[in-house]
């Protein structure tokens, strides 16, 4: 008996690491510490009341960005692990099966657990504030979305202490990940957090088109919406096409793995390349998911910091929304080398290198509203102005990589890494960074410190072009992606080398960042106005942070740049809270049960991993009674008093 | 700040003119045959005409950030409802549709181009490519010779390698001839390549497939034709034939060195094919399309 736990347990847990026995202990501890100061400060009450029940989306907002921060910070070590085990020839520091494993964690924790949820945090804190809604349309789903999200990232990063993390790259190609070639639970992993939080993903994505359509302020028509809520459109759109994609790959690859299908085997019909298409039908367009929002990001962040109009307000809307129509015809160009005809490949060249066309000129339309205006150095306009010339070159390398007969020379080379890295951060990470220097005050209520913001900045930056640069050379060198190590007679040494020290100086640019902001918690300078930017649209009229019901009088909107409009006619929400009688604002109430319902969907994942059916049978079942109790309630809203938003307005000073 | 990134810039460009010079070291911008040539071209212009573009961008924003920077002695324009304006918009509108139509059309014309073996030169030699975990398997049809791990080919001739995989998707790529193809379990697809300098040069699989994935590399040795009916010959001599059961040893995972085989079993690359789903496919289109090209080339 003795003999069997033991065995049990040496395959359930991953054991003969000395890095995986220091994380047990870091996670212990850090666990017991969390614990021990919720006990200690009588905090269990409040953690559960005020956040884990919350359908508030400003607080959803906060626990999607504090949980993308985090996801940040494991990602980007094990990019410093793989950028420290090439720094050199030959090295040993990790053998190829764990090196396998941090790639693919690498790129699947920074698309899906980090730019996603950093992603919807954005959504989540600015667009019901945009719009002057008092929340989107289904706070309850999005509470789900939440919880889903959280709780497949958790269910994917306990692969690293229990089972094995999965190790066939983030695209988890078939035959590879089939059960002829892999036979561990880590590939379960894969398929089931992310199959988990994509579903989260789904329900955002109609969650926020709704709202968008639905829950504008009077006299806010289409044209008159701020270009992020724009941008947020034209991702939802992408995001409620692809993802259902995805979900059947990920589905089916299920299905042959725990049942024995031959969806995508070599054997009985199954056809890899099935998955391969699948796979970037949905990957493809993610790209457009995460980046359209960005780019809305931007088009707010420049305009605010040059005091000006958006250049071409009409062309950016129609540009975004070229871009998420065209994303849906460019998939195959991850695999032009995949033999398919000269017809097949000239037409996904041709309609990639069409996506630069409105890209390019969004670019002019940023760098013309910059032009005639007054450019301040904020630390969201430092992003947003590191982001141009990054992006610039990003997009020239994509074209380059678009021209399929290139392609055949740069596929699966460190060309390619570079490029994709230099479009996903120094479009997607820098524009959300850039937003969430941008918002937080309206988050927090106060400024982060720009001095050290700016060492942050700077580091990252420089960090990013010394590590980066240098692939597109190795890429010329012949140095495939994904390999473990590389001997000295290729030649690659110095500039892997160089590439290594500007990973490091990224990580120092990170731990920059994170200082600024447990320094600011303490020293920041509160925003009292509600407006520290000199913003132009609504969410900068109310205070901040922003009260529990956002607005306690709804404003008509005029214009584009609607609060930027009132104060040109000196007009503000406080003469709306004089002018007229405040009335009992109607709200959703907290619920428990997304929350429940996420921890069941993670014990039934958990139960699928490992193959335990009664488990994950249980975890449906629990899913299937949270989703009947709440179909039978009937008691989802209340209205807060009258009396009780006029206190919390007149404590803002605004009656 | 604004000419740091500038000069990052031009770092890459004159990086790229210098690395063009020097040799080995960038097999990718030094090809040693027709198809490899052609795809550097493209990469040549492309990299040429969005070098022009980049820098046009980054001049421009480095110029309107230092000018419209907010001083408060700064004597620049001021208009801040200043938001259309149809000339400009067109102007760059324009701007990339025509570059972009430029690109579209020598990549369309390549793409096809790369489908036929080149012209003007001799008499095709065919290898069967076979990727392994973790080793590649080579069988020449016409010489009836087998190779692990390492090819010698003719220098001048084209080469048509038809591509399968009894594992995993794996690429194959000889960086220093031309692009690559992946290796497909349940297909045989094809490759035109060809050397035309005498030479020692790295293949390698290019798509990941596993644990010792990195470890699939293989050379390529480019020699002239009489060496390489030398080599044949040698091999013929010196080695053992490759039995069914030796290749079933062999495509278990694992890796090994360079063999040599003096011949093999003739139905063994399509028996590899046909067994790993090649069956369920409609193979017809390729082989029609093969006898296609043959034709071509008896014209």
């Amino acid at each position: 008996m003795f003999d069997r736990i033991k065995s049990f347990a040496s395959d359930f847990f991953v054991t003969g690491e000395p890095m995986i026995y220091a994380s047990d202990v870091a996670i212990v501890l850090v666990l017991a510490a969390i614990i021990f100061t919720l006990t200690f400060l009588k905090k269990w009450k409040w953690l559960w009341r005020e956040w884990i029940t919350t359908v508030d989306h400003k607080k959803i907002g906060i626990m999607y960005l504090v949980s993308a921060l985090l996801m940040m910070f494991r990602g980007g070590v094990d990019a410093l692990l793989m950028r420290t085990q090439l720094a050199l020839p030959d090295q040993n520091l990790l053998d190829p099966e764990h090196y396998n494993q941090i790639f693919t964690t690498h790129g699947t924790i920074m698309i899906l657990f980090m730019a996603m949820p950093f992603l919807f945090a954005m959504f989540n804190i600015a667009v019901p504030l945009q719009l002057g809604a008092r929340d989107v349309a289904f706070p309850f789903l999005n509470a789900v979305s939440f919880w889903l999200f959280f709780f497949g990232a958790l269910l994917f990063n306990l692969s690293f202490v229990i089972g094995g993390s999965p190790d066939a790259g983030w695209t988890s190609y078939a035959p590879l990940t089939e059960l002829g070639f892999d036979k561990g639970p880590g590939e379960n992993f894969y398929l089931l957090g992310v199959q988990i939080s994509g579903i989260g993903s789904m329900a955002t994505g109609i969650n926020f088109l709704v709202t968008i359509l639905k829950m504008r302020a009077p006299g806010m028509k289409m044209m008159r919406l701020p270009l992020f809520c724009w941008s947020v459109v034209a991702s939802c759109v992408v995001i409620i096409f692809a993802f259902p994609a995805l979900t059947v790959a990920l589905a089916l690859l299920m299905i042959d793995r725990i049942a024995g299908a031959h969806f995508f085997t070599m054997l009985h019909g199954g056809n890899p390349m099935m998955f391969l298409n699948l796979f970037w039908v949905w990957g493809h367009p993610e790209v457009y998911i995460v980046v359209l929002p960005a780019y809305g990001i931007y088009s707010e962040i420049v305009s605010t910091f040059s005091k000006k109009k958006i250049f071409g307000y009409k062309t950016m809307v129609i540009s975004l929304m070229i871009i998420s129509v065209v994303s849906y015809f460019v998939w195959a160009h991850h695999y032009f080398t995949m033999g398919a005809s000269a017809g097949v490949n000239s037409f996904f060249a041709v309609a990639s290198m069409l996506i630069g066309i409105p890209t390019g000129v969004k670019i002019f339309n940023w760098l013309f509203t910059m032009f005639r205006g007054r450019i301040s150095m904020k630390l969201p306009m430092l992003w947003t102005l590191a982001f141009i010339p990054c992006f610039a070159m990003g997009g020239a390398t994509g074209i380059m990589l678009a021209m399929a007969p290139a392609d055949y020379q740069y596929h699966n080379s460190y060309f390619l890494i570079a490029h994709f890295h230099q479009v996903l951060i120094g479009g997607v990470a820098f524009g959300l960074l850039a937003g969430m220097y941008y918002w937080w005050p309206k988050m927090f209520g106060f400024r982060l410190n720009e001095a050290l913001g700016k060492w942050g900045f700077w580091f990252f930056n420089i960090g990013f072009y010394v590590c980066f640069m240098p692939q597109y050379l190795l890429g010329f060198m012949g140095m495939t992606r994904r390999v473990s190590t590389y001997s000295a007679d290729t030649g690659w040494t110095d500039f892997n080398f160089i590439s290594s020290i500007g990973a490091y100086l990224m990580g120092i640019g990170f731990l920059f960042i994170v200082v600024q902001v447990l320094y600011s918690i303490k020293y920041g300078e509160r925003d009292l106005t509600g407006d520290p930017w000199n913003g132009r649209t609504l969410e900068w009229a109310i205070p901040s942070p922003a009260p529990h019901y956002n607005f306690a009088h709804i404003p008509e909107v005029k214009e584009v740049d609607a609060w930027w409009g009132m104060k040109e006619r000196g007009e503000s929400l406080v003469q709306l809270n004089r002018k007229k009688k405040f009335t009992p604002i109607h709200m959703p109430k907290n619920s428990g049960i997304p929350f429940i319902m996420a921890v069941f969907f993670f014990i039934s994942g958990f139960g699928f991993v490992f193959g335990w059916y009664w488990i994950a049978a249980l975890g449906l079942l629990g899913v299937a009674i949270c989703m009947i109790a709440r179909s039978n309630n009937r008691n989802t809203d209340y209205h807060i008093p009258a009396e009780e938003v006029e206190e919390t307005e007149a404590a803002y000073g605004r009656v | 700040m604004k000419s740091l990134w500038r000069k990052g810039f031009f770092i890459l460009i004159i990086g790229l003119l210098f690395l063009t010079g020097c040799s080995d070291k960038y097999p990718v911008l030094n090809p040693v045959g027709p198809a490899g040539e052609r795809e550097k071209n493209l990469i040549v212009l492309s990299a040429v005409l969005m070098g022009i573009v980049v820098a046009v961008v980054i001049a421009l924003l480095a110029f309107i950030v230092y000018r419209y920077r907010d001083k408060p002695n700064n004597k620049a324009a001021y208009k801040p409802n200043w938001d259309d304006s149809k000339i400009l918009e067109v102007v760059w509108w324009a701007i990339p549709i025509i570059i972009i139509g430029v690109l579209s059309f020598y990549t369309v014309r390549d793409t096809f181009a790369l489908t036929k073996p080149p012209k003007n030169s001799g008499e095709p030699i065919t290898i069967e490519v076979t990727s392994l975990d973790w080793k590649w398997m080579f069988f020449y049809p016409d010489q009836d010779v087998a190779t692990v791990n390492y090819i010698d080919v003719p220098a001048g001739r084209p080469i048509q390698f038809v591509l399968t995989s009894d594992a995993p998707i794996n690429s194959f790529w000889i960086p220093a001839l031309g692009g690559q193809e992946y290796t497909m379990p349940g297909m045989a697809m094809r490759l035109w390549l060809q050397a035309n300098e005498v030479g020692t040069y790295t293949g390698k699989g290019a798509n990941f497939s596993g644990k010792h994935f990195e470890d699939m590399t293989f050379d390529v040795n480019v020699v002239k034709e009489t060496d390489f009916n030398k080599w044949v010959d040698k091999v013929k001599d010196t080695s053992h034939a490759l039995t069914k059961q030796e290749y079933q040893k062999l495509a278990k995972p694992g890796v090994i060195g360079e063999k040599s085989f003096s011949s093999y079993p003739k139905s063994i690359f399509m028996d590899t094919v046909n067994k790993n789903g090649g069956l369920y496919m409609n193979n017809d289109w390729m082989m029609k399309d093969m006898n296609k090209s043959d034709e071509m080339e008896g014209k």
